[in-house]
Formats: C-alpha cells, sequence, structure tokens
C-alpha cells in the first residue's frame, strides 16, 4: 500500500469518528432528550419554559445548527492534517 | 388604503420582483439550467435552499398543526431541521465531490447500472409529483383566500409567474428568484409573530416571549395556555402527544431521513462551487431554516390563547368561563371570523341557541369539564377551526394593521412558488438528463439537451398546474408518502453509495426496490390502494397500525431499516463492485480536486 493510500484511509477512518460522535449528540437531544426522557426534564424550569419542551421546540433546532458549524470547523482541520483540501 | 387594495399592490409586487429577476438570469448553458453554472456562493444558496424547502406546508399548516397537537407537533420541527445535520454530514460534501448535474446520475455511475438509475428516477419522480400536488393546491388556495379570485384562477396565475422563470432560467433563474422569495416568506412569518409576541408577553423576540411571563402578570405563557386549554376539555399543551413514543420517534426520524433524501434538496448542492462551500452552504440552510422554525412554535402557542381569548373574553378577565356573560356574542364576532367563514376555514353553528359561541372539547374525558359545560347550558361545541387560520388569520386574531396581513399572503405565496419551482426543477431534469439523455438519446448535444430540458420543464408545469386543478382527493395523505419514498428509497442508496465500497449493483436495485414497495405496501394499507377511496386493507395486515404501532406517517424509517438490510445482504452473496468504482468512491470521499460540475455521462 502506498503512502498516499495509507494516509487516505487514515483520514477517513478519522472523518467516521467524527461523524459518529456528533451523529451521537443528534441522536441524543433528538430522541433520548427531546421524546424519551422529556417527562423527567419538564419537572425542571427553564425561564418560563419546562425543560424537555424547551429543547423538543427550540434547543433542538439550536444544537443541529452549531453540531453543523462544529462539523465544518473538525472536518476542515481533518482537510488540512491529511493534506486533502482543495486549493 | 383598503385590505384588498393593500394585498393586491404588496403581491403584486413581490410578483414583478421575481420575473424581474428571472429575466436578469437566463439560462444559456445546460450548466446554468441545471445547476445555475456551478457558482452560487454558499449564502446565497443556503436561501435558497431554505426557500425551496419551505413550503406551503411549513409556512401556512406547520403552526397551525403544533397548535392543534401541542408537544406532539415537536416531531416536525425536529424532523424537518434535523434531517439537515445528515444531509450536511453524509450527503452534500460528497455529492458535490462527484461534481454531475443530478442525484439519479450519482446512483447510475456510483452503481454502474441503467437499471439502477431508472429506479432512482422513478422513486424522484414519485417523491416529487406528489409532493407538487400540495404546493399547487396550497397556490390556488393562498390566490383565492387572499386575493379574492377562484381557486382555479389561483392555479394559473401560479402557473404563469413559475413557468417566466423557472424555464426562462431553469436553475439559475430558481436560485435568485428563490433568494427573493426567502426574503419576502421570513419577514411575512416573522414580523407578525413579534407583534403578537409583544403583546403578550412584552417581549419582541417570539423565541423568549413563549418562555416569558404574560404582560401585566406572574404567570408563565405556557402554564397559562395549559391551563386555559384544560379549563376547556382539550389535551396539556405541553405535554400532549399523538400514539406512543416509539411512533413519535419513528415519525421524527422518518422526517429527518426523508429531507436529506429529497432530489430538490439536495441538487441545490450541486450549485456551489466546492466541497468546502458545499458544508457551509448546509449550515447557512439550517440557521435560514430555523428562524422559521424557532418562531413557529412561538406563533403556535399565541395564536391559540388568542383565538381562545376572542372567543371566550373570560379567559382574559380571569372570570368563570362557563359563565354566560363569558362567551362573545355571535353577532357581535370580530370582522376577520365573518371573512374567514367565508372560506369555510372557519364555522360557527349556533348549537343551544343562546346567540353565544362555545369553543370547547365536547369529547374531553374530563367529567368536571363536562359536568361545567352542561350546567353553563352549553350543548357542544360550536367553532369549528381549521388549523391553517392560526397563521393566516394570525395577524387579524391579533389585530395588526393591513400591511401586515398582505405581507402573510406575499410571503404564503411566496413558500408554495418556491417550492414547487424546485420540485419542478428536480423533475423535469430527471426527465431531459437522467431519462433522455441519461438512457434513451446518448449522443444528445449540449444545446438540444437545453432545449429539451425547458421543454420537460414547461410539460411539468403543465401537469403539476393539471393537478392541481383536478386534485386527486389524496392531497393531504401525499407528504407522507413523498418523505416515506425519499427516506426509504432514495437515502439509503445514496449514503452506501458513498459509506459502503462493498454494496454493488444488485443490492442497491434489490434494497431500493424493497423500500419502496414495502413502503407503499404499508401506505397503502391505510390509504388505499394509489390512495383510491375504498381499497384500503388494514384487515390483512392486522388492523390499522398493525406493526407495532406504528403509523403509515412514520413507516419510512423502517423502509429505511429494510433497505440498508437487504442492500447489504444482497451484496454479500454477489461479486464485489468492479475496482474503478472502488476508485470512485475513494476520490468521492477527498475534497481535494473537487472541478466545476459537468454533464459528462461516461
Amino acid at each position: 500500500m502506498s503512502k498516499k493510500e495509507t494516509k487516505d484511509k487514515t483520514y477517513w477512518y478519522e472523518t467516521l469518528k467524527l461523524l459518529g460522535i456528533i451523529l451521537g449528540v443528534w441522536f441524543v437531544i433528538s430522541f433520548g432528550v427531546s421524546i424519551v426522557f422529556v417527562d423527567t426534564l419538564n419537572k425542571i424550569n427553564l425561564g418560563g419554559y419546562p425543560l424537555g419542551f424547551w429543547f423538543a421546540q427550540q434547543g433542538s433546532i439550536y444544537i443541529y445548527v452549531l453540531l453543523i458549524f462544529i462539523y465544518i470547523y473538525f472536518i476542515g482541520k481533518l482537510d488540512k492534517k491529511y493534506d486533502v483540501h482543495e486549493k | 388604503m383598503s385590505l384588498q387594495v393593500t394585498i393586491y399592490i404588496t403581491v403584486g409586487l413581490s410578483f414583478a420582483l421575481y420575473i424581474g429577476l428571472a429575466f436578469w438570469s437566463r439560462a444559456k448553458s445546460t450548466s446554468d439550467f441545471y445547476v445555475a453554472g456551478g457558482n452560487v456562493s454558499p449564502l446565497m444558496n443556503g436561501m435558497a435552499t431554505a426557500a425551496g424547502w419551505m413550503s406551503a406546508a411549513s409556512f401556512i399548516s406547520m403552526a397551525g398543526m403544533i397548535s392543534v397537537m401541542g408537544y406532539g407537533g415537536s416531531v416536525f420541527l425536529m424532523g424537518w431541521t434535523g434531517g439537515y445535520v445528515l444531509l450536511a454530514m453524509l450527503l452534500a460534501p460528497y455529492l458535490r465531490k462527484f461534481g454531475k448535474f443530478t442525484v439519479p446520475q450519482f446512483i447510475r455511475d456510483r452503481f454502474y447500472s441503467k437499471g439502477a438509475a431508472a429506479v432512482a428516477v422513478v422513486c424522484l419522480l414519485v417523491a416529487s409529483l406528489t409532493y407538487i400536488v400540495g404546493q399547487m393546491t396550497g397556490v390556488g388556495v393562498a390566490f383565492s383566500r387572499f386575493l379574492g379570485v377562484s381557486t382555479d384562477v389561483g392555479i394559473y396565475i401560479g402557473m404563469g409567474v413559475v413557468f417566466a422563470y423557472a424555464v426562462l432560467g431553469g436553475m439559475k433563474g430558481i436560485t435568485y428568484t428563490q433568494v427573493a422569495q426567502y426574503c419576502v416568506l421570513i419577514m411575512a412569518y416573522i414580523i407578525p409573530a413579534i407583534f403578537i409576541s409583544l403583546q403578550l408577553t412584552g417581549n419582541p423576540i417570539p423565541q423568549l416571549g413563549l418562555g416569558s411571563k404574560m404582560i401585566g402578570t406572574d404567570v408563565a405563557l405556557l402554564t397559562r395556555v395549559n391551563e386555559v386549554v384544560t379549563d376547556l376539555g382539550f389535551k396539556m399543551y405541553t405535554t400532549n402527544i399523538a400514539g406512543s413514543k416509539l411512533n413519535m420517534v419513528l415519525f421524527t426520524l422518518s422526517l429527518m431521513i426523508g429531507t436529506a433524501g429529497l432530489p430538490h434538496v439536495i441538487v441545490r448542492f450541486f450549485t456551489v462551487p466546492s466541497v468546502k462551500a458545499a458544508r457551509r452552504s448546509a449550515g447557512y440552510t439550517l440557521i435560514f431554516i430555523a428562524l422559521l422554525y424557532t418562531t413557529a412554535p412561538a406563533i403556535a402557542a399565541m395564536a391559540k390563547y388568542n383565538l381562545h381569548t376572542t372567543v371566550n373574553p373570560g379567559i382574559e378577565k380571569n372570570i368563570d368561563i362557563f359563565a354566560e356573560e363569558s362567551s362573545i356574542v355571535g353577532s357581535k364576532r370580530p370582522d376577520w371570523m365573518k371573512r374567514w367563514e367565508a372560506t369555510g376555514l372557519l364555522n360557527w353553528e349556533d348549537k343551544n341557541d343562546d346567540g353565544r359561541i362555545q369553543y370547547y372539547n365536547d369529547e374531553t374525558t374530563d367529567p368536571e369539564v363536562l359536568k361545567s359545560a352542561e350546567d353553563a347550558g352549553w350543548e357542544g361545541n360550536e367553532l369549528t377551526v381549521n388549523a391553517d387560520i392560526m397563521v393566516l388569520a394570525n395577524p387579524e386574531i391579533a389585530m395588526l394593521p393591513n400591511w401586515v396581513i398582505a405581507l402573510v399572503a406575499a410571503g404564503g405565496l411566496a413558500a408554495a412558488l418556491s417550492t414547487a419551482a424546485g420540485l419542478l426543477m428536480a423533475i423535469s431534469s430527471a426527465i431531459s438528463h437522467d431519462l433522455l439523455k441519461g438512457i434513451l438519446i446518448p449522443n444528445l448535444s449540449d444545446k438540444r439537451e437545453l432545449l429539451l430540458g425547458k421543454i420537460a420543464m414547461a410539460c411539468s408545469i403543465v401537469f403539476a398546474g393539471w393537478l392541481g386543478l383536478n386534485p386527486p382527493g389524496f392531497a393531504a395523505g401525499t407528504v407522507a408518502l413523498a418523505f416515506g419514498i425519499a427516506a426509504s428509497t432514495l437515502f439509503p442508496a445514496l449514503m452506501m453509495g458513498i459509506f459502503s465500497k462493498r454494496v454493488n449493483k444488485e443490492g442497491a436495485i434489490a434494497g431500493m426496490l424493497a423500500g419502496l414497495i414495502i413502503t407503499l405496501f404499508y401506505v397503502f394499507a391505510h390509504k388505499g390502494i394509489f390512495f383510491i377511496k375504498g381499497t384500503q386493507y388494514t384487515d390483512l395486515i392486522g388492523g390499522p397500525n398493525s406493526f407495532f404501532g406504528i403509523s403509515p406517517e412514520a413507516f419510512g424509517a423502517v423502509g429505511a431499516a429494510i433497505n440498508f438490510a437487504v442492500a447489504y445482504i444482497v451484496s454479500i452473496f454477489t461479486k464485489s463492485p468492479p475496482a474503478h468504482i472502488q476508485e470512485l468512491v475513494e476520490s468521492v470521499r477527498i475534497p481535494r480536486g473537487a472541478q466545476d460540475i459537468k454533464s459528462s455521462h461516461e
């Protein structure tokens, strides 16, 4: 296997790890916090919002936006580290 | 100036803007026509994608659905935004690197098969056509309600406007009009929300207003809404769910996967100049969408409260809501109620002949509410309200000035037209590029293909208009089908095409067909074969929602899982994709070397 191929392979492996972490947060926020455990969280208040309800109708959406920009930042760093970025 | 004149001027100005942009951005090549020349900036593309994504359903219906469903409405909020995380990370950058014009073209090249492309074209056409029916009826309805023309005339006007910029400009014309349409629709959505948030909570930001205290009191808005609706026999606003939590999870997941797999959304990311731009553009898109989606729950709860206090002013005065003087006198009801009664979206029937309007849930199981209602001489709920009212009549309910009402009219039309145009683009490019050039007439010249693309676009508009004029009577059920098909066929095929080198032609075709068939089977069981009334066969599958209590709308996620499983198993038992395909996958995974989008079919 050439050096470039090994490098591309590690790049892809690290990309998958990054995607896995971000999708893990995405999954927990969408389905754990906002649906399955919503009743428990609703016992806490965030201003006038029950917390679970806030996550389901507001917080989850803010977190999705944040996740995409976190992804853009880290994948950009990976691109540079493995020298596969666009010139 | 009268309300009607204000509406005419506002809508007229917005249309003049769209058509002006269309003339300015005419398509001169197939690259202009299919991908707007491939050099749209990420920010512009973000706005255009957001406008193309947010349909009449998002703009007009979603807040109303949340208003009715309360917490349960969160499935739409999360489902229609969370999909962008998947799209941004799993599909958009890689499909942009691949660098061709259409979604079926990726399927065709990656799975080295015209057969796979043909299946993808069929899935794309079914998903997009079912989706467009709703948009065309939405256009007709918005016109007829705001401009006082008939629904048919409304559809003809809508067809004419879309024709002007979609046929002339293709993707290029659509992109710049969608940017303008985004600006119109987001203003139209947020301005009334700011007004009602200020009126009710004193906080001008609706997202914060929803979590604030009612003005001049010490009670949170949501707490008050909960009190009011439960007093009237409705379910608790902040905890109400329809069906099981499993169903809610799968419904949300289906909408997310479906969103990421809808071709008219994916192709927008072919219009940006690089992989990096595709990623950033997905982020911007979600910001622009989030502006509307985080405002919607505020409109939902506030409009609900306003509607209840309009009909039962006793709520605001904090007196017994069952007292006679609490209910509004029918003959003194506000003008907007009379106006919307004419459209059939609102209906008052004085069941107990007391001349007053009683609006409550007469099917409640709460014995206290039933007893209070009976003691007060109420003989059933007298007001039926179509959920769309919450957005359409929202400015009138809150007594906002005429120009705000006119703006909502222009916004609703912008939402419906921008989505219709995006869908038409996906449909016509599948026909001219994938079907005609890709499969039937491979040696088509660029110039002829551009002409055929425009003809396909014109035919699609006429067909969509015809569907809008003669709605097949199943319009309501079709959105579920569009998302179900996108989720169970296109998304898994695209994702496996990028993330697996092992999935081959046989696997992809078998997977897409399995996902398509099982999803159609389950949806048709509930809604009738091809939505024909009376052909439901729920008995055959053991009653409605028999599969773990999952509703047909939530089945797309199951279809997707089946697609993944079938594709993988079939691939293992057949031979690996050839070496050049494995190289293609490797090159798609790496940003470097992304080029301008090309048309060439290998």
